[in-house]
C-alpha cells in the first residue's frame, strides 16, 4: 500500500476546525472576512478531495482500490484511533465539499447577518462530516456526530424566530435521544467483540461464541436504531420536514449532507461487519434494512404530496432519498449484487446535490406566497423585511445588506426550479433517471433466481422507486404550475447571489449527466470494493502483523 | 455488586424514559441527564467489573492484565460524560429560550387542551 495520502487525509478534518477558530478571532460584525476565511477553506478542501479521490483509484488499472490509512499519534494497529479513506469515504467528502461552496455563497446574500458566528458553526460542521466519514473507529464516530450535530443545532437556531426555536427544540431531543442509544451500542460492541476499531470489529465477528453473538445482534440493532434516526428512515423520520423546513435555507442546503452521513454509516458498517463475510452474523439486519427503505419511499411520497409548503417538500425529498438509497443498502447486503449498489450510490451523489439546491430555492420561490398577516404592511417589500437586522436576542448592531444587489429575473428561477424538479423525479437525462435506471437494471438482472422468477420484495421496490419519482412530479409540477404560470404578475425581488449557488449546483448536476460514464464506472467500483469487505479489513489490519512481533518482543 | 449495578442502570434509564416522553420541557431535560448517567454507567459495566484493581499497568516487565482493571471504557465514559453534558446545557438554553418566546414551557409551545 502506497502512502499516497501521507496527511493529506487530515487535512479535510483540519482545516475546517482551524478556519472556524481563526474566524473566532475576528469581530461578528467583519463578516467579508470570515466569508473569505470560508471561501478559501472550502476551495483547499475542494482541491484535497480531488487528490484523494484520484488516489484512492490506484494506478494499477480500471477497477482497483487503494485504502488510505492515517494512524493518529501512530499507535500499532488495532489499538489507537485510525482514520481509512477508501473510495466510499473520498467519495464522500467530495460531495461535502462541493455542497459547502453554493451553502456558504447562498448564506452571503444576507442569512449569514441574521445571527451570531455562522460562519464558524459552518465550518465546524464540514469538519464534524468530514471526520465522520474518514474515521475507522466506532467511538470516533461517536465523537465526530457530537461535533457535527452540536455544530448544526447552532445553524439550526440560526435566524431565530419561535418556529425555529420550536422546531430546534425537537431536533435537539431526537438527537440526543439518538446519540445515548450509539453509545448503548458501541459500549455492546466493546463489551463483545473487546475492540471499537471497525474492521478489528469485522475480524471478530466471525470467531464471536453463540453466547456472545446474540448480545452483539443486539449491539448492531441498537446502533442501528440510531442511525436509522439520523438517516431519517420511517418510523424515525418525523422530525425531519419541520426541522428543515424551519431552518434557514443556507443551513438546509448543508443539512442534505447530514442524512447521508446516516446512511453512510449504515452502508459501512452494514456490508463491513455484517457483510458477505461475517460467518453466522452475515446479512444480519439486512430485512430490516429492506423493509424500512420501501416504508420510508412510501411515507416520502405521500408526505410530499400531502404538505404545501416548499421547504417541508424538500424534507420528504431527502426522506425519499435516503429510503431508496437504504433499501438499495439492504438489497446488496442480502447478496443483491454491485450493480444495484452501484446505482445507488450514483443517485445518492445526484439527489443529495439536487436537494440542497431546491433548498436554496425554496425561500426565494415561496416568497411573497406566504398567507398574508395582519401585522404586515400593505405593500411591504419581503426581501427588505427579511434583512432588516434583528432587535432582540442579541443581534449585532450593523448592517445586513447584501454584498450585491443585482437581481434576476423571475423566469430564471422558473427554469432552475424546473430542472430540479426533473432531477428530483427522475426524469432524463439526469442523473436521477440514470441512477435509477442503474438500479432498476441491477436489481432485475442480478438477482433472477433459478426458478426465473423475480422475488415480490424486488418488484416492490421497482414500483416504489417509479412511484416515489411520479409522487415528486407531481407534487413539484403542481407547485410550480400554480408558482409560476398561474401568476397574478406581482413577481418578488430575487437576487443574483441567490440563484448564482444554485447554478452552481445545477452545473455539478449537469457534470454528472455528462461524464455519466466514469462516474458510474467509480461509484460500481465502490460498490465493488464494499461487497467485499475483506479490501478494507486487511488494508487496516495488515500492520497487525508487525504489531504482533513487537509484543513478543516485549513479552521475551 | 452486578445486581445492584444493573438495578440503578434500569431505574435510571426506566425514569429517564418515562420523563422523556412527558410533554414539559423540563421533565425531558431532567429526563435526558438520568438517561445519560445510566448510560455512562452502563458502558463503565462493559469494561466488566473489577474491585480494587488498577487500570494502569506499570512500565517494564510482563504483568498479569487479569490483575488491572480496562482502562477503556473509563476514558471512554469520560468523552461521554463531557460531551452530554455540554450537549445537555445547550438543550437547556434552547429550552430557556423557547419558554420565553412562546410563553409556555410545552415542547410544543402551545398548550395543548385536554
Amino acid at each position: 500500500m502506497s502512502d499516497f495520502t501521507s496527511h493529506l487525509m487530515i487535512l479535510p478534518i483540519v482545516i475546517p476546525i482551524l478556519a472556524g477558530a481563526l474566524m473566532l478571532f475576528y469581530d461578528d460584525r467583519r463578516r467579508l472576512t470570515k466569508l473569505g476565511i470560508g471561501l478559501v477553506a472550502i476551495f483547499m478542501l475542494i482541491l484535497i478531495s480531488m487528490e484523494l479521490l484520484s488516489g484512492v483509484k490506484g494506478s494499477s488499472g480500471p477497477g482497483s482500490t487503494v485504502v488510505g490509512l492515517y494512524p493518529l499519534g501512530n499507535w500499532p494497529m488495532p489499538f489507537g484511533i485510525v482514520l481509512v479513506l477508501d473510495r466510499l469515504s473520498a467519495m464522500m467528502v467530495m460531495l461535502t465539499s462541493l455542497l459547502a461552496l453554493p451553502s456558504l455563497i447562498y448564506a452571503a446574500a444576507g442569512w449569514h447577518g441574521k445571527g451570531q458566528h455562522y460562519h464558524s458553526m459552518f465550518q465546524f460542521l464540514l469538519a464534524g462530516v468530514n471526520g465522520a466519514f474518514l474515521t475507522g473507529d466506532l467511538f470516533n464516530l461517536f465523537v465526530f456526530f457530537e461535533v457535527m450535530l452540536a455544530a448544526s443545532y447552532g445553524l439550526m437556531l440560526h435566524g431565530s424566530g419561535p418556529e425555529r426555536i420550536r422546531a430546534g427544540l425537537h431536533y435537539i431531543a431526537i438527537n440526543l435521544a439518538a446519540s445515548l442509544l450509539f453509545l448503548i451500542g458501541a459500549a455492546l460492541v466493546y463489551g463483545t467483540t473487546g475492540t471499537l476499531n471497525m474492521a478489528d470489529i469485522a475480524r471478530a465477528v466471525p470467531e464471536l461464541p453463540e453466547a456472545q453473538r446474540m448480545l452483539f445482534h443486539a449491539a448492531a440493532a441498537v446502533l442501528g436504531v440510531a442511525y436509522l434516526a439520523k438517516a431519517a428512515a420511517w418510523p424515525l423520520c418525523f422530525w425531519l420536514p419541520p426541522t428543515y423546513g424551519a431552518a434557514s435555507p443556507p443551513a438546509a442546503a448543508i443539512f442534505a449532507i447530514m442524512t447521508k452521513v446516516g446512511i453512510y454509516v449504515i452502508l459501512r458498517l452494514s456490508l463491513l461487519v455484517l457483510g458477505p463475510e461475517a460467518g453466522a452474523s452475515a446479512g444480519f439486519g439486512a430485512p430490516v434494512l429492506i423493509i424500512l427503505g420501501l416504508a420510508t419511499m412510501t411515507f416520502g411520497t405521500f408526505g410530499i404530496l400531502g404538505t404545501p409548503d416548499l421547504g417541508r417538500k424538500g424534507g420528504y425529498l431527502s426522506i425519499i432519498s435516503s429510503g431508496t438509497v437504504l433499501a438499495a443498502v439492504g438489497f446488496a447486503q442480502a447478496g443483491g449484487g454491485a450493480q444495484m449498489l452501484g446505482g445507488a450510490l450514483y443517485y445518492l451523489i445526484g439527489s443529495t446535490a439536487a436537494i440542497s439546491a431546491f433548498f436554496l430555492l425554496a425561500e426565494p420561490v415561496s416568497r411573497g406566497d406566504e398567507p398574508p398577516e395582519e401585522d404586515l404592511p400593505e405593500g411591504s417589500d419581503a426581501v427588505a423585511e427579511r434583512w432588516t437586522a434583528m432587535t432582540s436576542l442579541g443581534a449585532v448592531e450593523d448592517t445586513t445588506d447584501p454584498y450585491s444587489e443585482r437581481t434576476v429575473s423571475w423566469l430564471a428561477m422558473g427554469i432552475c426550479f424546473a430542472l430540479i424538479a426533473a432531477m428530483l423525479a427522475g426524469l432524463p437525462p439526469l442523473p436521477g433517471f440514470i441512477g435509477k435506471v442503474a438500479m432498476l437494471a441491477g436489481a432485475v438482472g442480478d438477482n433472477i433466481p433459478a426458478s426465473g422468477r423475480l422475488p415480490m420484495i424486488l418488484w416492490i421496490y421497482v414500483a416504489l422507486l417509479i412511484l416515489s419519482g411520479l409522487g415528486a412530479l407531481i407534487a413539484l409540477m403542481r407547485f410550480g404550475i400554480r408558482r409560476f404560470w398561474a401568476e397574478d404578475g406581482r413577481t418578488p425581488r430575487i437576487l443574483a447571489l441567490e440563484v448564482v449557488p444554485v447554478v452552481i449546483l445545477l452545473a455539478m448536476i449537469g457534470l454528472q449527466t455528462v461524464r455519466s460514464e466514469s462516474v458510474m464506472s467509480y461509484t460500481r467500483d465502490t460498490a465493488t470494493a464494499l461487497l467485499s469487505p475483506s479490501i478494507y479489513r486487511n488494508a487496516v489490519l495488515a500492520p497487525v502483523n508487525s504489531a504482533d512481533a513487537l509484543e513478543t518482543e516485549v513479552a521475551r | 455488586m452486578e445486581l445492584i449495578l444493573a438495578l440503578a442502570i434500569g431505574v435510571l434509564v426506566g425514569s429517564g424514559v418515562w420523563l422523556m416522553l412527558r410533554p414539559r420541557s423540563y421533565q425531558v431535560i431532567v429526563g435526558l441527564c438520568l438517561l445519560a448517567y445510566g448510560v455512562n454507567l452502563f458502558i463503565f459495566a462493559m469494561g466488566r467489573l473489577y474491585v480494587g484493581a488498577a487500570p494502569i499497568m506499570p512500565k517494564g516487565g510482563f504483568v498479569d492484565p487479569t490483575a488491572y482493571a480496562d482502562p477503556l471504557p473509563q476514558a471512554l465514559v469520560l468523552t461521554a460524560i463531557v460531551i452530554s453534558f455540554a450537549t445537555t446545557a445547550l438543550f437547556l438554553v434552547v429550552m430557556i429560550v423557547s419558554r420565553g418566546m412562546t410563553g409556555t414551557d410545552h415542547v410544543d409551545g402551545k398548550e395543548r387542551l385536554s
